[in-house]
């Protein structure tokens, strides 16, 4: 009896800080949103409240979308994340099977000169890969920031898909090579499947950074014709005057893209099918 | 069709020697049991078999021909995991046919040699479900359904029953021996359990520290072992080992008697003893007995016997039950 009402006394107190750290880290959204449906007096008049039918407003929608780039800086975003994203995983997983699955000299090494970058900004070396991309013709081009991209996410994919390919059964993968599965085969149709929800975290993992990142787009690709939304919106934020309206309801156009695919990897990272395929 | 020949076997990792030349004959048709303590080596020797492992030197010839180099799937052997290993994203029909599609074979071939298994072990309800929708001992008859039906010369196995629970392992050991007997085919099969090792082998290795101690037919091992470690091994309880000096036997170091080779009785006998502890089995009783001549004995009695703790009883070996081994653990000829 006191041991049922001790538990329901934990679980109700664990609930209450989730809860509040939910209302924390969804109030800048929450606020963000709102303020984006009001007038500029609005906004600056009382921060706090939502749009009453005297302060609603879409005139930050309507510059947005009326200054007719944005749909180009969508799209440009959505590439860039996207591919990122798949070169990542790709190539992150096929490091991380080479380095828990293959005995070779210099493995340890290997793992750690790839870990190396998890703790070292890319940022530093900001200068040299800008001349790099000049050299190669990348600038102002998406492929500059893909490249830079993959390179800044794979350390942790590495990092993390290898930790979690060790638990991978080696039974399986044996009794694939004993069916006559290519080494690629099993990487592809044993061993990704099985790993999934790893995928999906480091999805999540490196999509974020990328979406909201200004820096590497206003260095390599700061053109009309490859500006990211984060970029984008920074037309409304002058030295004097920024159109809040306008930056408010960019921000929050911004946030719809990546809920999608958070919503779509996080369906990953509940489902598992490793139940079952070893006791 | 289905020989296999190791010569100087030898295995390492770095200094570490698992394999120490392994040299083995194993004829059409044989079901040979690898048998030791964890850590000997049996399961690398089985891998090396199967080539999942490369040995360190020494050469694997299935049916005369040198596999060494052959990638596994080329050598025509099929092996059943302690884990089961299948595949969960496959249907247990999928994971039966796996092997014979990656090799090409048409569809109807597949169908039909994926059905017979599946009617050799009773499968057939389960073919649309997938691994994680099976109880254990149908996923193991899974495991061995998926190596049957490759039509392997060598069928490998590693520990197959050690996941299932006692009563499952019995009815499974029983279908491999059924199995082994209409196959008749090469078996090769590792356990750490010396009933399973008993019950199925027509040879069995023992090997300990990456060394082969003897290979014989089950009772061979039990009836004459070569050593004090085989001795010691093959039977339970294990054989009482006694100091050959306490027996007045100048050319034995060790003398050996088997618990169930020993006589008790309330009156006379060779050595006299307080009883320590019984446990009845019912089948069987087992005797611990303090003795002064020859120290801490166990016998092992058939029936039920009513012996208690502290009773004071004779102990009497029987005549030719007991084993020699000399200075070097050998058996004395």
């Amino acid at each position: 009896m006191s041991q049922a009402r001790h538990s329901i006394f934990r679980t109700g107190f664990v609930h209450i800080a989730l809860i509040a750290y939910t209302l924390i880290s969804l109030f800048p959204v929450f606020l963000t949103i709102i303020n984006s449906f009001k007038d500029r007096n609005a906004i600056f008049r009382a921060p706090l409240t939502v749009p009453t039918p005297q302060t609603f407003s879409l005139i930050g929608y309507q510059t947005v979308l009326g200054q007719g780039d944005f749909v180009t800086y969508f799209q440009n975003s959505f590439i860039v994340t996207i591919v990122a994203i798949a070169l990542v995983l790709l190539f992150g997983a096929m490091a991380a099977f080479a380095l828990s699955e293959y005995r070779f000299r210099g493995n340890t090494l290997m793992g750690l000169y790839l870990a190396i970058g998890i703790m070292i900004p890319i940022r530093l070396g900001t200068v040299a890969i800008l001349q790099g991309m000049v050299a190669a013709n990348l600038v102002n081009t998406l492929t500059a920031l893909i490249l830079v991209y993959t390179a800044q996410g794979l350390p942790l994919a590495v990092f993390i898909l290898s930790e979690f390919m060790r638990t991978v059964s080696d039974d399986l993968k044996n009794a694939g090579r004993i069916d006559g599965l290519s080494e690629y085969s099993i990487f592809f149709r044993l061993v990704l499947p099985l790993i999934r929800p790893a995928m999906a975290t480091v999805a999540v993992f490196t999509m974020i950074p990328i979406w909201n990142d200004l820096w590497f787009p206003l260095i390599l690709a700061p053109a009309e014709a490859t500006k990211t939304v984060t970029l984008g919106s920074q037309i409304f934020i002058g030295q004097f005057v920024t159109n809040w309206n306008a930056v408010l309801a960019a921000l929050s156009l911004a946030i719809l893209p990546v809920l999608v695919l958070y919503v779509i990897f996080s369906r990953q990272l509940i489902r598992g099918i490793t139940a079952g395929a070893v006791k | 069709m289905g020989s296999l020949q190791l010569k100087s076997i030898r295995k390492a990792y770095g200094s570490h020697e698992v394999l120490k030349g392994i040299d083995l004959e194993v004829k059409d048709g044989e079901f040979v049991i690898f048998v030791g303590p964890s850590g000997c080596g049996k399961s690398t020797l089985l891998r090396t078999i199967a080539g999942l492992e490369d040995a360190t030197s020494g050469s694997v010839q299935i049916d005369g021909v040198e596999v060494g180099h052959v990638a596994p799937a080329k050598r025509g052997i099929a092996m059943v995991f302690q884990s089961y290993a299948l595949y969960p994203h496959l249907t247990v029909k999928d994971n039966m046919g796996l092997g014979l599609k990656q090799a090409g074979k048409p569809k109807a071939e597949i169908e039909d040699k994926v059905g017979k298994a599946a009617n050799m072990l009773s499968l057939d309800p389960y073919l649309a479900r997938r691994p994680a929708e099976l109880s254990g001992g149908q996923r193991q008859r899974v495991a061995i359904g998926r190596a049957i039906v490759r039509e392997p010369k060598l069928f490998l196995f590693d520990e197959p029953l050690s996941n299932l629970d006692a009563a499952l392992r019995v009815n499974t050991r029983l279908e491999i021996a059924r199995l082994h007997r209409s196959l008749k085919a090469t078996m090769i099969y590792v356990t750490h359990d010396q009933v399973e090792a008993m019950t199925l082998a027509d040879k069995i290795v023992v090997l300990n520290a990456g060394q082969i101690e003897q290979i014989g037919s089950p009772m061979d091992l039990y009836n004459r072992p070569a050593n004090v470690f085989v001795a010691g091994f093959i039977g339970s309880p294990q054989m009482n080992f006694i100091d050959g000096a306490r027996l007045g036997n100048a050319r034995a170091k060790t003398i050996g008697i088997r618990p169930e080779h020993i006589g008790l009785s309330r009156e006379s006998g060779d050595w006299k003893g307080k009883v320590v502890h019984v446990e009845h089995l019912g089948a069987d009783t087992i005797v611990y007995l303090e003795s002064e001549q020859v120290g801490l004995i166990t016998v092992r009695l058939f029936g039920e016997h009513r012996h208690a703790p502290d009773d004071i009883v004779y102990a009497t070996p029987m005549v030719g039950s007991m084993h020699r081994f000399g200075a070097d653990d050998r058996i004395l000829a």
